[in-house]
């Protein structure tokens, strides 16, 4: 295996408790959320009428004109924005690559442009086939973000987007973490992005008695692995990294976050939606992970799990960490920062990977907020309602997708 | 100023991001205005909408006076 290692230089993320690294990570820290009751669209007929909703009307900002931001989808511009952020933190001259080729960009999002098929359905109906927007299509494709991440930045190596449903973002900064250390590129924008909260998304999320109902409290409503959970908090949000290969990073005099180390990723082979019950997909997705990173189990302080707040998943994800960790698994800091986020679907690996880095970075482990009943079926610490101040050397982060995806990242804490 | 010339020039102004004083007959969508093939489909498409004619995609159009005079033509062989 090559030797060559990775480290985050840049960060960038919206979501609906921080629209920029440092008032996330204050929110995060502090335990506090963004949920609160949709007012973007008429919820009356919705089961669910809250959400975790970025708290920017505007986001045409990065774009610039008027005719160039009509001609992305929200979930593009929430990109946009991250990507901004993380460019500008991690300091590259991107008018100036030296090699473009060696710039890879790696985003994806697990549903796409839903707002514009939404939109350009209903024009269909009403008027016809060809009144039906040429910009639907550009808009709504679920690799747009990371084609338009490369134009802003004159990125012409590795280009796709991996699209895994709530595993998402997970995926897309494993791979891209592949490439720089298989040598294929020096520098990755990678991470995730989503806009799930229009009609459709809450229709068919509710309909498949996934989302959380507790409208009469929106805020104490995402509670994962507490036994009163009753499903997920739609949420939207972006988070992308800049990933680059350590002797780049330090030939440039670049400020380094956390190492990434390991990766993994498998698949269930069950069902649509259900996690299997045995686990075995999960098992084998984090030891994948730990082999990987070649990391005894018990070298992991910090899970940042998946923790979604439905019960399967929690009850789930906490016996798959301790098939893992085996006795160890008590002793292991786990905490949902989903609590806090919502679920962001394909943002959500790229939010909580940069979760995972300023844990380490900080020395401080966020918390799982609204945990009050302890469910028999998950007994382990998941850092109940108040952040932790522990300086520990390596965090894992899980996210499992519906179509049984699992994927797992190993952080290291950057010192030398 | 024709009724059909100010209306052309509103709305791609408007789908252009453009100053419409900035805007003449000798304009160039393309090469002027900065207009691509997607956002000529939709012009086409908003253009149609207003004059309630069926504009011919072939058509050689460069300028905003070759879309004038095309629609005025379409108009009044209504």
């Amino acid at each position: 295996m090559s030797d060559r290692r990775v480290v985050v230089t840049g960060m960038g993320v919206l979501a609906c408790n921080g629209i920029d690294v440092p008032s996330f990570w204050d929110a995060i820290s502090q335990g506090r959320h963004g949920i609160r009751t949709i007012t973007t669209l008429d919820t009356a007929l919705h089961e669910t009428s809250f959400a975790g909703q970025v708290p920017l009307d505007n986001l045409t900002l990065v774009i610039g004109d008027k005719k160039n931001a009509r001609r992305k989808d929200r979930f593009v511009h929430l990109a946009l924005r991250a990507a901004a952020e993380a460019m500008a933190m991690s300091g590259l001259d991107f008018k100036n690559w030296k090699n473009p080729f060696r710039v890879a960009t790696i985003v994806g999002s697990g549903i796409g442009g839903l707002t514009t098929i939404e939109e350009e359905a209903k024009v269909l109906a009403a008027r016809g086939p060809s009144r039906v927007s040429p910009f639907l299509v550009p808009k709504m494709i679920v690799d747009s973000a990371a084609g338009d991440i490369s134009i802003m930045y004159g990125a012409k190596g590795p280009n796709y987007c991996i699209t895994t449903a709530c595993a998402t973002g997970s995926h897309c900064i494993g791979a891209a973490f592949h490439h720089i250390r298989h040598g294929q590129c020096d520098v990755a924008i990678t991470g995730g992005s989503e806009s799930p909260i229009t009609h459709l998304g809450l229709a068919g999320f509710n309909s498949m008695g996934a989302l959380s109902r507790r409208n009469s409290s929106p805020e104490t409503a995402s509670r994962p692995f507490d036994r009163e959970r009753d499903g997920f908090v739609i949420g939207e949000g972006a988070g992308i990294l800049i990933i680059e290969e350590l002797e780049h990073a330090r030939a440039r005099g670049a400020t380094i976050h956390a190492e990434i180390i390991g990766y993994g990723c498998t698949g269930d082979a069950f069902h649509e939606t259900q996690p299997d019950p045995t686990g075995a997909g999960g098992i084998a997705c984090m030891r994948m992970a730990l082999e990987d990173a070649r990391l005894n189990p018990e070298a992991i302080g910090y899970i940042n799990a998946h923790g979604t707040s439905t019960k399967y998943n929690d009850s789930g994800e906490t016996k798959v960490i301790k098939q893992v960790f085996g006795d160890y698994a008590r002793s292991l800091m786990i905490s949902s920062t989903k609590s806090m986020t919502g679920h962001t679907l394909g943002a959500a690996g790229g939010i909580e990977a940069i979760v995972s880095v300023l844990a380490l970075k900080n020395g401080i482990l966020p918390p799982t907020i609204n945990y009050s009943t302890p469910d028999p079926e998950c007994d382990l610490d998941y850092i109940p309602n108040t952040a932790r101040a522990v300086r520990t050397e390596y965090a894992l982060s899980n996210n499992l997708g519906f179509g049984g995806h699992n994927a797992s990242l190993i952080f290291k804490r950057f010192g030398d | 100023m024709s009724e059909v010339r100010t209306k052309v020039i509103e709305i791609i102004a408007d789908r252009l991001s453009r100053d419409k004083a900035t805007i003449t007959e000798a304009s160039n969508v393309i090469a002027d205005l900065g207009a691509d093939s997607l956002d000529i489909a939709e012009i086409m498409m908003d253009l149609e909408d207003q004059f309630g004619v069926k504009l011919d995609e072939d058509q050689d159009l460069k300028t905003i006076g070759d879309i004038v005079k095309y629609i005025e033509g379409k108009v009044a062989a209504k």
